[in-house]
Formats: C-alpha cells, structure tokens, sequence
C-alpha cells in the first residue's frame, strides 16, 4: 500500500543550522496494517510523516502509495489518497466556517470543487448522523463557527472529516498530543473505531508508551533520521509500555557512551 | 433631497468596491492593493467600449471581466512568483496606470452624449412615472432621473449581494473561504490554495472594476486618477460594516459591507457639507482606518491590563 524506500530529507543544507532529518528510510506498509511510530525528538517521526504527505519534497528516494509513485506529487495532489489529522488540534479545521460547512469540504476531499451547493440535505442528513456518533452533543450545532469549540472537539471533528472519504492512508500525527487526558482518550477510542470498522493503512505517530504499547500491529522505533527497531506480530503484541521504555534508555546509554568515548579520545589526542 | 439620493447613489456604486475588499482582506487576509488600479481599469474600459457604441450592459460585463484579469495578475505574481503580497499589488497597480491612458488614449474620457446605464435607467423611470420629471415624496421634490438611477443601482447592488453570497457557499466558494481561513487544512482536503488565492482576488478586482464602471456611467466620465486611494476608502467602508452587524456570519457581513460603504459615503457628504475642504478627504479617510485599526487593539489592551489590577 505504502512504500517509502531510502527516503532521504536534510533541512537548511549548508549552514549551520543544517539538520539531516531522514536518513535512508525504507518502510513497506500492507494493505490494513496500523503502524505506530515512536522516537526521541527531532528523531524525524513527524518530518516521515510529513514527507508521505507531501508538505515538502524528499531530497532523495521515492515514495510510492496505492501502486502510483507520489514522490513528485504537490501536497494538494497527494490528499486525494490521503486523510490526515495534525497534532496541532487548530490545524485540521476551518474555525471561521461551521461544522456542517467544515464536514461539506471533507466530503470532498481530491474531488473537483464547482459551483455545486455545498450543504446538500443528503449530506446534512449524513453529517448530522455521524457528528452524533461522536456523543459530544455536536449534532444540535452544526451551524456554529468551528473556532468556538475545544480542542477535544475540534481533533474529534478532524478524525471524522479524514475519514469521510476512506484514504488509501491515513496519517496521524501525535494527534492527542495537544488535548487533556479525558479528550485525549476520547479521540483514541474514535480512532480505534474507526481505523477498524473501515480496516484502513495507518501510519501514526504518538508520544505515549501506552498507545504505543496497546494499539496499532506494528511498531517502529526512530532515532536521528532512522529506523533503529521494526516490531511485527507477535513480538509486537507482547510489547509493554516498560519494554518501550527501556529501549528508549538503551539508545540514550549509547549515545551517553559514545560522548564521553569522544570526549576522552579529544583529551588524549588532541 | 438631491443631494441625499445622489449620496445614496455613489455609496451604493461604491459599496461593489467595498465587498471587492471584503473578499480580499476578510476572506483571503491578502492585503490587495490592486483595487486602485482595477476600478480605473473598469472605468476606462467600460468608458472607452460605450463611447465606441457598445451596449452599457455589454460594457459593464467587459470591465468586470476586466478586473478580474488585473487580480489574476496579482494573484499570479504572489502565488507562482512568491512575490509578497503587497508588492504583487502595487506591481500590478503602477502598470495599470499605464495601461489605463492607453485604454483611453487619453487622461479623461466624457461619457455626456453616450449611452449609460445611467441615461437608460432614466429613461425607463421617466416611461414608468408617464413623462414627469420629478416627482413629490414627503413634501420634497425629487427628480425621477436621480431616483430611477438610485433605484437601478441599488437594484444591482442587491443582485450581486445575492450571487456573492450564494457562490461563497458552494463547494468552490467554500474552499475559497476556508483557504483564507487555513492553509493547512485546505490542503490537507485537497485543494489547490494557489489557484483559490488567484481566483479570488481576481473576483475581487472584477467587482472593483464593475464599481469604477459604474462610478464612472453615473459620474458622467472616466479619469486617470479616480482610483487614487480606492483601497483605503473599500477598507473604511468594510470596518464600519462590521461594527454595524457586530458578527462574522457570511450574509449579515456582506450586508454589512454595503451598508458601511453607504454610511461612510454620508459622513462624507455631511463632513464636506460643514466645510471640509475636499483636498482632506483622502486624509481624513486613511486617518479613520488608521483609528478603526488601532482602537480595539487599544482597548483590548488596557481591558488586559485592567484585569491584571483587579
């Protein structure tokens, strides 16, 4: 479904603030496979991500997504295959437009846009049924700006609108990473559902061993622009939130190791 | 009683402009200062099609599409070019004055023994009111020229108003809507936030152009120079709607754009009635925005500061 090979990304190359964010990443997703990734920051979790997305072009590498080569393909293009929702809950939504406005434009997502009416009765018949399987009471709003909800909302809302139109991919980024606790289960239990039900190719990135551990059939461990651990199956089913974290402490011992190998060989030689 | 109508009148030619900057500012956040160069252009475009014998109507069209051609410049050098907004207008702006004298050929065009829509909605007031030429409403007397004129462009104003409205809520009006609101996430569903930003200043500019058209068959002439300051004048008009509706639903705001370009009109009328030398006005006027700018700000700033107290 998916098929990131030897992607390469290096931000502001040349000066000093140059940073190698992907180094030679290969990833291969099946048809319906959940994958959660994991890393250190600046490990360039997000930066893959984004880089499937589209939101800039890989330097090296391609990317091929649902049998086509996207790699040279605008953001825009891109979205036609793909649903996305963003750690930053303001990011997925139009606050100045309503709800039922917000849910028309995902309902449209990769199809031509013409002088079409956008709220359809169908389509509001739909909205208001599905906007009511969230259980936040939205359903009795759907004229009211989309700026004057929460965040939990707001990210809740951002999920259905993805989805709307099954992606080939979904693309989730720390998208609880921003809410409270109680939201933030909410709109894991939505996402959960959801990925199920339409047994969609996730690729999702989070911050929380406990997600890690307890979600997805697959999970990728980064660090400096790289893949360092791929747990599959069973291995993965056994995973605990310990178990992540005890990797984590292992990449942080070795990189420990090797600034102080480094420091003292600059003593010695130098 | 004239001079009131006559207020009424530009206010309303005007308040085209003022919703061409509503698009532009509110929707899309992209400060285009073409709109000085674009009501000219469709002032002398329409001028010079009707002195030529086209139809007013015809014309009217043609300075409209006109305008629209001008944003898609601007559009174009911002989006493709990456050249930042302002100065994509003020590109465009500066060699719109060129292209405007040529237009005309020359710096002024009179429009007093052609057709306008002006002289034809005339002729149908004084058709409907059987030959008068004024007429009494509340003791005043009224000529029917003024009044079918005011009557015609409210009439137009009302009409475009309502398509506005209507296409900002389609599928592609609301993607337009939402580009100005989030990038992000209009990409994100799909769509090419390019192409809106240059089709939307280009409806932009096409209703400046469709107001200098009209501002110019009521006026009598196109000029070279009647564009100077237009922006500033759309945006007062914008910010003075907004305070009159006081919230941000799509219909009452374009409502309310036409309202404040009427309102402001007045107070033009009333402060250059009382004495105000007409050299002021576009001073006054850039003065107002400023104010109408800075206030909230100010006093969002000293609530912030007076609530630290408490």
């Amino acid at each position: 479904m998916l098929e990131v090979r030897a992607v390469s990304k290096t931000f502001s190359p040349g000066t000093p603030n140059q940073v190698r964010s992907l180094r030679g990443v290969s990833l291969e997703l099946a048809e319906g496979s959940w994958v959660i990734i994991i890393g250190t920051n600046g490990s360039g979790k997000s930066t893959l991500l984004n880089a499937v997305a589209g939101t800039f072009w890989v330097d090296d590498g391609n990317i091929r997504l649902a049998g086509r080569d996207v790699t040279r393909w605008p953001e825009h293009a891109r979205a036609t295959l793909i649903g996305r929702v963003f750690q930053n809950p303001f990011s997925g939504t139009s606050p100045g437009l309503s709800i039922q406005e917000n849910l028309s434009l995902a309902a449209r997502r990769g199809l031509a846009r013409g002088l079409g009416w956008g709220l359809k009765l169908s389509l509001l018949a739909r909205m208001r049924d599905e906007v009511g399987r969230l259980n936040m009471g939205l359903e009795d709003r759907m004229e009211n700006a989309i700026g004057s909800l929460s965040g939990g909302q707001r990210q809740a809302l951002t999920l259905l609108m993805a989805t709307w139109l099954r992606p080939e991919l979904l693309l989730l980024d720390e998208h609880t990473a921003a809410l409270d606790p109680k939201s933030a289960d909410l709109v894991i239990a939505l996402t959960e559902q959801v990925i199920l039900r339409d047994n969609l190719t996730t690729l999702m990135v989070t911050h929380s061993m406990h997600q890690a551990a307890n979600l997805g059939d697959r999970l990728i461990m980064m660090h400096r622009g790289q893949i360092i651990h791929d747990f599959q199956g069973a291995e993965k089913r056994r995973l605990r939130p310990d178990d992540l974290l005890a990797r984590f402490e292992e990449v942080r011992r070795a990189e420990q190791l090797d600034e102080s190998a480094a420091q003292m060989l600059a003593e010695q030689y130098v | 009683m004239n001079l009131l109508i006559g207020t009424f009148t530009i206010g309303c030619i005007l308040s085209l402009l003022a919703l061409g900057v509503f698009i532009s500012f509110r929707i899309f956040a992209f400060p285009d200062i073409t709109a000085d160069g674009s009501i000219t252009l469709g002032a002398s475009v329409a001028a010079t099609l009707m002195v030529h014998g086209t139809s007013p109507t015809l014309a009217s069209l043609a300075a409209f599409v006109a305008g629209m051609l001008a944003g898609a410049c601007t559009g174009t050098l911002y989006t493709r070019f990456k050249i930042n907004s302002l100065l994509s207008g003020i590109l465009v702006m500066t060699s719109l004055y060129s292209i405007n004298l040529h237009i005309m050929g020359k710096s002024n065009v009179p429009l007093l023994s052609v057709t306008t829509l002006a002289t034809q909605s005339e002729r149908i007031g004084i058709r409907l009111m059987r030959g008068a030429t004024s007429f009494n409403l509340a003791g005043w007397e009224v000529s029917v020229r003024d009044a079918a004129v005011l009557g015609a462009v409210a009439l137009a104003v009302a009409l475009t108003g309502v398509l506005l409205y209507l296409f900002l809520r389609t599928n592609l009006g609301m993607a337009m809507r939402a580009t100005g609101d989030n990038v992000q996430m209009i990409r994100a569903l799909g769509v090419n936030d390019a192409n809106m930003i240059v089709f939307g200043v280009a409806i932009s500019n096409g209703l400046v152009a469709l107001s200098g058209a009209l501002l110019a068959q009521y006026q009598g002439f196109a000029d070279v120079g009647m564009g100077i300051g237009m922006v500033v004048w759309g945006l007062a008009s914008v910010i003075i709607g907004e305070a009159l509706v006081g919230t941000n639903q799509l219909g009452l705001t374009i409502v309310g754009a036409v309202m404040g370009s009427v309102l402001f009109r007045l107070l033009v009328a009333v402060a250059l009635r009382w004495g105000l030398s007409p050299n002021d006005l576009k001073l006054i006027t850039a003065v107002f925005v400023f104010c109408a700018l800075v206030v909230p700000q100010f006093l969002r700033k000293k609530r912030l500061v007076g609530s630290a107290h408490a």
